[in-house]
């Protein structure tokens, strides 16, 4: 309990500390933050300690009141999918100070800070459990990821970042009135009591009311995700971005939206999630194929790698919208895994951008002969990211396709397809990248990988072959919390509640 | 517990040592890792089958859990009955004969210990594949030797020519697995479990299907899993191509083991394959068109390698035809002859190439038999093995295949008959053009060390003999029985196929050596329609490929991403931006002007609340 909290205050310090650091010492930020994020994700490590992963409620919960009126509390906790979720935020946001220790050469200190104040957000949005706390932390992460896209960014930097603004902003503003609307009703914005009122019955949703409310939650978590035709902020903010920015962006940012997908819409709405279903889940399939055919004649790398995520992420809109066991699991684990692979392929485009100064992949060709390490772990993660047995992201893909063909066969039918697109994209950017022979520019740019990145890279790499083949590490913990969504789906058990303080703000919304 | 698992950990251990540390070790020690690492892989493969005995039962260990969800459970379990043991002997001998005579082959060629590695791991993949206990650990063995294979067709990776064809060779596997997997789905969907053992207990309690029903339908998936894999029509494409990897790789991996991995799957899924009788017929119609089409097609190559490249493709077809006619021993016998002769097809023409220098040209060899003799009988054994001349091995499983597809339609066996006419004129058109008449090209051949010579003397001799390896009698109780008397006048009439073809070649390119030209110049366009394989790569780059990358970048990209949604995204923010800057115009900050706002705005209000009232 303490830990968890912990996992909030040291980002928060952190923060506070590295704004205190002298500008002009700018390897003392560098150190700092590597300090501060290692010890934090020490810090989440020991939470595995005390999780029961065959629990599929909440643990290891803080449940203050913050705000009286209207009635906010301060309410953490973690499932069997948020915790793996905190995990990975805390393990990259370490990777993402190392990769950037040479990139990053001005206002270092304000990175760095700006880094652990993302970590706080991401860590807090995954762990709130009243609805207004997760909206705050929302929102705190994203500001940091503004400043990062705006002020380390590339020539089109500006533009990114308002546009990713704008658009998430967008979205959820949405969601904050569909949580007020929800407060008026039940008079709390906390999660478990608001899934107590409806699973009782004491507050009732009108189908009309309930599907309105899904779509305000819908549209801000597609657009995080993000679903097609809500994608176009990404692929521009991911080029734009620092490689520490894209990093953080696409293996956790875009998992907010998916969190929000599996935490909310489907138990807070079960009968308007399983009624908007079909289009939502053609749409994730549009998404699958339509991601990885535009992926395929991107020029350049980092929008290749950004339309893949999108590709990559459709898969895990499906197999939540699959509303199967099966497709569920393989959605969580595909988000970890994307996290991991699309994070590290990321990465590794950033140290080509370092050394040769170019995303065009046509700037390359060759690499594998002055850089074979980085061809190397380059290939490995590339056949991950393409869904190698073995490697992570197929047992992601596989159940999500099983638990889609559970719920109909069709579905896996086109969506495997994005299977076959994934080895075209991917392997040709490689062929084009990496192998052939070396120009005179690559010979002369092109370096292998140093001691710092491989630092970086190596947790990385092991971790793709561990979730490929001890995936039973992660998995039964995951599938007891899904496992508690899809009884409340089905209208089945009370959701936790065990935690129900006398928490309930005034009565006046319910008179009204 | 046998430790079976041990059989796959000695070549992934030797992938290890030598991938992480291999490129700072000596040639030495590269080969002590990767050449013992099979060593011992055989050695545990021959311990086991002792210690096994007749292999009455299935043998199965379960190590761990791999992945669980819901009813799903997918474990590590390997098991090992009569196929697997079949397969296993295969895999290790024919393996272990193959990364001996690389040793020599790859001694002049750089990245040694890549080379080395990927080979290790490739029979690490490979037992995986023909070991697993469940549909789902077989795709990995099926997929990473898929890799495999695609990182050493690549392997001269500063060739363009070399890494297309690995990508082609990956990318078309891709498109078979998606078939694979789609049968997976069903297979879960239709039986609860990915475990063989459930899956064909449950499966031998259906009914024969027959009409098309699920059962037919996983069938075709499978294949088209299989036809991937074993270049099968219409994905047979990708193997041709993949001669662009080292000579050894041709052997092991496109030759004598992954490319037969789709037919050990579908005699895996026999007793799917025995209740779907259509999706069985489908697959010996593949196999046969398969056989017949890459036959023709090898009798116009003139790359050595190429013409061996289509023989493979070919004879798999004739595997394919042994499954589907219901012979399921006499596809894997075939399979197992095919190891032997095949592979000594390949090696004893990389060690032409090898004399050569790098030559693959039969219209630059030929007098090769006096420079490279050993060479010269050893290949001389394989291709009187892949003719089908008695008694020598492809004769026996030949046989078995064309007897039961005799039994299953009549007209089958005349075709394959017809093939086997083919296969014996282009394997002897490649001997007599390469090692007969007088040497044409510029080099001074020589022939190869002991260390490449040894192994060719080795599958020369399985090639001979290993028809007497009694494969249908040990397959006997996995099968259903074939059916089809032994009728010993279709026997004859194949042999005399046999030797038609070979007097052809003989005829053709030593008696009268100009009459093949003449004829190629008679023929006209249909000699140019095989020459150039009947354009199918041209037909599917054109119709496929690059509608689909030009489609993707002008309509989906720049029309509909670009274009349609980004405009409307951007038009969102002008508009937006636009209001605001007419808005703006009334934030002037004079007072003056809101007073005269405010003003405005009360008399407008009053006159509404009037007109309102007045229309009350």
């Amino acid at each position: 309990m303490i830990l968890l909290n912990l996992c909030l205050a040291l980002p928060a310090a952190a923060f506070l500390l590295l704004l205190l650091v002298p500008r002009s010492r700018p390897g003392w930020s560098r150190w700092s933050a590597l300090a501060a994020s290692l010890v934090i994700f020490a810090v989440s490590l020991a939470l595995l300690a005390e999780f029961d992963g065959s629990n599929g409620g909440f643990q290891l919960e803080t449940n203050i009141p913050w705000i009286s009126a209207p009635s906010i509390r301060y309410h953490v906790g973690v499932d069997g999918m948020s915790l793996w979720l905190v995990l990975l935020t805390t393990f990259l946001t370490p990777v993402a100070v190392l990769i950037s220790w040479r990139h990053i050469a001005a206002r270092v200190k304000e990175f760095y800070a700006f880094l652990l104040l993302l970590e706080l957000g991401l860590i807090g949005v995954f762990v709130a459990l009243d609805l207004f706390l997760f909206y705050v932390f929302w929102e705190v992460s994203l500001v940091p990821m503004y400043f990062l896209i705006g002020i380390w960014g590339h020539e089109r930097r500006i533009y990114a970042a308002v546009k990713f603004f704008l658009y998430t902003m967008a979205g959820s503003v949405l969601m904050l009135a569909a949580m007020i609307y929800l407060y008026n009703l039940a008079g709390t914005f906390d999660y478990g009591l608001l899934m107590a009122d409806l699973v009782s019955g004491r507050m009732q949703l009108g189908a009309r009311q309930e599907s309105l409310l899904f779509l305000a939650f819908f549209v801000a978590f597609a657009i995080k995700v993000p679903l097609v035709p809500f994608h176009t902020w990404l692929p521009d903010a991911h080029v734009e971005a620092p490689t520490a920015g894209s990093v953080i962006l696409a293996s956790v940012m875009l998992k907010m939206g998916c969190y929000g997908l599996i935490r909310f819409c489907l138990p807070l709405f079960p009968t308007a999630s399983r009624g908007n279903a079909p289009w939502i889940v053609l749409l994730a399939i549009v998404g699958i194929i339509y991601g990885a055919l535009v992926a395929m004649v991107q020029p350049n790398m980092k929008k290749l790698v950004a339309y893949s995520s999108v590709s990559h992420l459709g898969f895990v809109v499906l197999g939540v919208f699959s509303f199967t066991q099966l497709g569920l699991d393989g959605a969580v684990y595909q988000m970890l895994n994307h996290g991991i692979s699309t994070g590290a392929l990321f990465m590794l485009v950033g140290y080509m951008y370092e050394r040769r100064h170019s995303l065009e992949i046509s700037a390359y060709g060759g690499v594998a002969t002055p850089a074979p390490m980085l061809a190397s772990v380059f290939m490995i993660t590339s056949l991950a990211s393409l869904g190698l047995p073995s490697l992570n992201n197929f047992v992601g893909e596989f159940l999500v396709l099983q638990g889609a063909a559970q719920a109909n066969f069709t579905w896996a039918v086109f969506a495997a397809i994005g299977v076959i697109l994934s080895a075209c994209y991917l392997l040709w950017l490689y062929q084009r990248t990496f192998l052939g022979e070396a120009s005179d520019e690559v010979k002369s740019h092109m370096f292998d990988l140093v001691p710092r990145e491989w630092a970086a890279t190596l947790p990385m790499i092991v971790l793709m072959v561990w979730m490929g083949v001890a995936a039973q590490t992660f998995l039964p913990s995951i599938g007891a919390a899904n496992a508690r969504i899809l009884d409340r789906m089905q209208q089945g058990v009370v959701m936790d509640v065990k935690n129900t303080m006398p928490a309930r703000g005034t009565e006046v919304a319910r008179a009204r | 517990m046998l430790h079976l698992w041990l059989i796959p950990a000695f070549p992934l251990a030797g992938f290890l040592a030598n991938g992480l540390v291999g490129r700072r070790a000596s040639k030495a020690a590269v080969n002590l890792i990767a050449i013992g690492s099979v060593v011992l892989s055989l050695l545990w493969v021959l311990k086991t089958l002792a210690a096994l005995g007749p292999l009455e039962h299935t043998h199965i260990e379960r190590y761990f859990t791999w992945f669980q969800s819901g009813d799903l459970r997918v474990g590590f379990d390997l098991a090992v009955d009569r196929l697997t043991a079949v397969m296993l002997l295969v895999v290790t001998s024919v393996g272990l004969l193959i990364h001996i005579y690389a040793i020599g082959y790859m001694s002049h060629e750089g990245g040694y210990y890549r080379f080395f590695a990927y080979f290790n791991l490739f029979m690490f993949f490979m037992l995986l594949l023909v070991m697993a206990a469940n549909f789902l650990l077989m795709f990995v063995g099926w997929e990473g030797v898929g890799l495999c294979s695609y990182l050493l067709i690549g392997f001269y990776f500063l060739r363009h020519s070399a890494t297309t064809a690995g990508n082609k060779a990956f990318i078309v596997n891709r498109i078979g697995d998606y078939g694979f997997t789609l049968a997976v789905f069903l297979i879960f969907l239709g039986f609860g479990s990915l475990d063989f053992e459930t899956v064909f207990a449950a499966a031998a309690g259906r009914p024969v299907e027959t009409s098309a029903g699920a059962l037919t339908l996983i069938g075709l998936l499978l294949l088209a899993g299989a036809a991937g894999k074993s270049a099968q029509i219409p994905l047979y494409v990708w193997l041709p191509d993949a001669m662009e990897g080292p000579t050894p790789v041709s052997a092991l991996i496109h030759a004598a083991t992954m490319v037969t991995a789709g037919v050990y799957m579908i005699a895996r899924c026999a007793p799917l394959y025995t209740r779907a009788p259509l999706a069985l017929d489908v697959v010996a119609l593949v196999g046969l068109a398969t056989a017949v089409l890459a036959a023709i097609i090898g009798l116009a190559q003139t790359d050595i390698k190429k013409v061996f490249a289509y023989s493979t493709v070919s004879q798999l077809g004739y595997m394919f035809l042994g499954l589907g006619s219901g012979a399921y021993s006499a596809g894997i016998f075939h399979l197992v002859t095919h190891a032997f002769f095949k592979a000594l097809l390949f090696l004893g023409a990389g060690s032409v190439i090898h004399a050569l220098s790098g030559e693959q040209d039969l219209r630059r060899m030929g007098g090769l038999r006096k420079h490279t003799p050993v060479t010269f009988v050893t290949i001389l054994c394989a291709a009187v093995a892949i003719a089908g001349v008695p008694p020598f091995s492809g004769f026996h499983s030949k046989d078995a295949i064309l007897l039961a597809a005799h039994h299953h339609a009549p007209w089958m066996y005349w075709a394959g008959v017809a093939t086997a006419g083919l296969t014996a004129f282009y394997v002897f058109r490649a001997v007599f053009l390469a090692f007969f008449g007088t040497y044409r090209g510029p080099h001074h051949p020589h022939e190869s060390p002991a260390v490449m010579t040894l192994p060719l003397a080795a599958l020369a001799l399985l090639s001979l003999a290993g028809g007497y390896f009694n494969v249908p009698r040990w397959l006997e109780p996995m099968f259903p029985p074939a059916e089809g008397a032994h009728d010993a006048l279709l026997v004859y009439i194949s042999v005399a196929a046999a030797a038609a073809g070979i007097s052809l070649a003989w005829l053709m390119y030593v008696a009268r050596p100009g009459l093949a030209d003449r004829l190629a110049g008679r023929l006209g366009w249909l000699y140019r329609l095989v020459y150039n394989k009947f354009f199918v790569d041209e037909i599917y780059d054109r119709a496929l490929v690059r509608p689909c990358v030009e489609g993707s970048s002008a309509v989906l990209w720049r029309g509909v991403d670009a274009g349609l949604i980004d405009g409307a995204v951007n038009q969102v923010g002008m508009k937006a931006r636009d209001a605001g800057s007419v808005l703006r115009l009334i934030q002037s900050g004079s007072i003056r002007s809101y007073a005269a706002w405010v003003l405005w705005g009360s008399v407008l209000a009053l006159a509404a609340l009037v007109l309102s009232r007045g229309a009350r």
